[in-house]
């Protein structure tokens, strides 16, 4: 029972860590419709930026890489670049395609994983790159006393910074003008612009707080498992969260990211031995089909009518 | 002024059906199958045989597979290469099990075990779409790429996982040359391409235009939806499993399931779009420029920046180069390179009159 409750725990707290993709997702998707494939490309772009930014200013201002003035500095240049790359998108990519179908919108976020991950490796080279934010990745002595149950201090920190991400979200989309234009353009773009809200503003503020979620996620991954090429596969398991979640709404990418998570990790566990093990790689996916064919708009997805 | 259709009547409907109305296309085509099919095995050497035209054939009829589900009945996937490795190691363990298993037959029973695969990842299609569909797409991708490594049986308990093809024998003869081996893939490709025409050209082809425009429209005036998209799924996969067992046996020769990653069915995604998103010639295009695209560019950009950037260097560009242009066609020509061969030849029609 012990061993189930560790496994249960292990795999909600990772599942919040895909959440944490999804929710980039979600953002643009809700915000522009476009369905933003590079946004696994955009966490590995901006964990490579942050670390290499660290590194430079390390060795060009000849400070202590670990001190928390070239952390934050380097945290800064990092969003601010995550700025730039989502406003270069909008106007490179997104404008000339406004008005075509959602397929190609998704198929030019394709092609612009491509050119991010090109981007990023070009700046900053493809070495695996350890990135230490100075949690150490152990478990919590109390529990482990007491209830004998391995969580790591690390997972609980990545869920709580999760957890203040959604927070942080919900009270600038609930409470904030901007907040209340961007719900406006989520749920009518042309009611939107006819009553005066700037769509391509709104399209930038979108992919730039995409960004910003983009770079915690990229920290947290990899701070976990070394910024390397690999986050972008990590990064597509928020594809099934996401068809689990519906793709249009943020508790949605929570509570996806934790069935996903918990039920891999289970199944890995329970299932994995009697097939030969490494089905994490697919379960998810067949989990997230599974689902769909009994609801085809996700869990809290809008449900779609089809008209003639 | 050579390229003009007046003149030249049609008496009969099978006249007016014809894939290529015009004399002058006629004659052009008739030309080019002679180059590619004769001339070039003749006088083309190893490496452009092996490295460049053999691939680029392979491709194309996987792109063609793609093109019919996603060009053609509007269903997205993102699983293409996997389907291709069910065709390949279909095609390998056919010709291991059996004894005295024809290539031929073994390769349409590859053929025909993707296209039973497709069918059952299809199903899904008749209740998701759009988004939703892609990403259950990869769900395929994932699952049959890790079956195929997880059980041994398939790869004949091969250690690392990876398969030699059998060699290719067919009546006897053996095609172990580069040349014969050109051939045989040309054949068999043309042979298919012509029936992926004639099919979109069908009332199975219309159906499936139907259905890509708009289902629900569709399905109100008449057409079978569960019909229509699992048969998309297993003509697509169908195709795409041939072109997987040609990868194995006239390509490259030794395969490993991870070669067939995602990677590659968004190289197959990508020759769709370059090439012309509901087109067959647009697949050939599309296909030829994916696959020349990295070798020109690696001879390009050394030339240009010089040795001192080393592979790393060359490699992100490639990919900074294939995912603009990407972008780039989307934005700027939707259709593909298909679509400015057809500008082209209108703009042919009226030369040298400006109208």
């Amino acid at each position: 029972m012990q061993f189930f409750i560790e496994v249960l725990i292990g795999g909600l707290l990772s599942g919040v860590m895909y959440a944490l993709v999804a929710l980039g997702f979600v953002l643009i998707y809700k915000a522009s419709g476009v369905f933003n494939f590079a946004q696994g490309a955009m966490v590995f772009f901006a964990a490579l930026t942050f670390v290499g930014f660290k590194e430079m200013l390390a060795k060009h201002l000849g400070m202590d890489a670990d001190s928390s003035m070239v952390f934050w500095l380097s945290f800064l240049l990092a969003f601010i670049s995550m700025i730039v790359l989502g406003i270069a998108t909008e106007r490179i990519v997104l404008r000339p395609l406004v008005n075509q179908p959602h397929i190609t919108l998704f198929m030019a976020t394709i092609g612009l994983t491509y050119v991010i991950e090109g981007l990023a490796q070009m700046a900053w080279g493809a070495n695996v790159r350890g990135l230490d934010l100075g949690i150490v990745d152990e478990p919590i002595a109390w529990l482990m006393d007491n209830y004998e149950i391995g969580v790591s201090k690390f997972d609980l920190f990545a869920a709580g910074v999760a957890a203040s991400l959604v927070g942080l979200l919900a009270l600038l989309f609930q409470y904030t003008k901007v907040g209340r234009a961007l719900r406006a353009v989520a749920d009518d773009h042309q009611a939107a612009l006819s009553i005066g809200i700037p769509l391509q503003t709104i399209w930038r503020v979108v992919w730039a707080v995409a960004g910003f979620v983009a770079l915690v996620a990229g920290m947290i991954w990899g701070a976990r498992n070394g910024v390397q090429f690999a986050l972008t596969f990590t990064a597509l398991k928020a594809l099934p969260v996401l068809i689990l979640g519906g793709f249009t709404s943020v508790p949605g990418a929570i509570v996806g990211g934790l069935i996903i998570g918990a039920s891999e990790k289970l199944a890995e566990v329970y299932v994995g031995p009697f097939v030969g093990g490494g089905i994490e790689g697919w379960f998810p996916y067949m989990l997230a089909l599974a689902f769909l064919l009994v609801r085809p708009e996700g869990l809290f997805g809008e449900k779609h009518i089809d008209r003639v | 002024m050579l390229y003009r259709e007046a003149g030249q009547f049609k008496a009969t409907y099978a006249e007016d059906s014809q894939i290529f109305p015009i004399r002058q296309d006629k004659i052009g085509f008739w030309l080019l199958m002679l180059v590619f099919g004769a001339a070039v095995p003749l006088l083309a050497n190893e490496y452009w045989l092996k490295a460049i035209l053999i691939p680029v054939l392979i491709f194309s009829l996987a792109a063609i597979g793609l093109n019919i589900l996603t060009g053609y009945a509007g269903q997205l996937s993102l699983g293409s290469a996997a389907f291709m490795a069910v065709g390949a190691f279909a095609a390998y363990n056919f010709i291991l099990r059996i004894e005295g298993m024809p290539f031929l037959v073994a390769l349409v029973l590859a053929g025909l075990t993707a296209a039973l695969v497709g069918i059952l990842f299809g199903l899904p299609s008749l209740r998701i779409k759009g988004f939703y569909l892609a990403v259950a797409t990869l769900a395929a991708q994932f699952f049959i790429v890790w079956a195929l490594v997880k059980f041994p049986w398939f790869s004949n308990n091969s250690s690392s996982g990876v398969v030699t093809a059998q060699d290719v024998t067919i009546l006897g003869y053996t095609f172990a040359t580069p040349e014969a081996k050109y051939v045989l893939t040309f054949l068999i490709v043309a042979f298919m391409a012509l029936l992926a025409k004639n099919m979109v050209r069908s009332s199975t082809g219309r159906a499936w235009m139907a259905v890509r425009d708009m289902d629900v429209a569709a399905q109100v005036i008449g057409f079978r939806l569960m019909r229509t998209k699992l048969l998309a799924f297993a003509v697509s996969s169908f195709y795409c499993g041939v072109a997987g067992a040609l990868y194995a046996y006239t390509y490259i020769g030794t395969v490993e399931p991870e070669g067939f990653n995602l990677d590659l069915s968004f190289k197959i995604l990508f020759m769709i779009i370059i090439g012309g998103v509901g087109s067959i010639m647009g697949s050939f295009l599309g296909a030829a420029f994916i696959v020349l695209l990295p070798i020109f560019l690696d001879n390009l950009v050394p030339a240009i920046f010089g040795d001192s950037l080393g592979a790393g260097f060359v490699s992100n560009f490639q990919l900074i180069v294939f995912g603009g242009l990407i972008i780039f066609f989307l934005i700027v020509e939707p259709h593909g390179l298909a679509r400015l061969w057809q500008i082209a030849k209108e703009k042919l029609r009226l030369w040298p009159f400006p109208h």
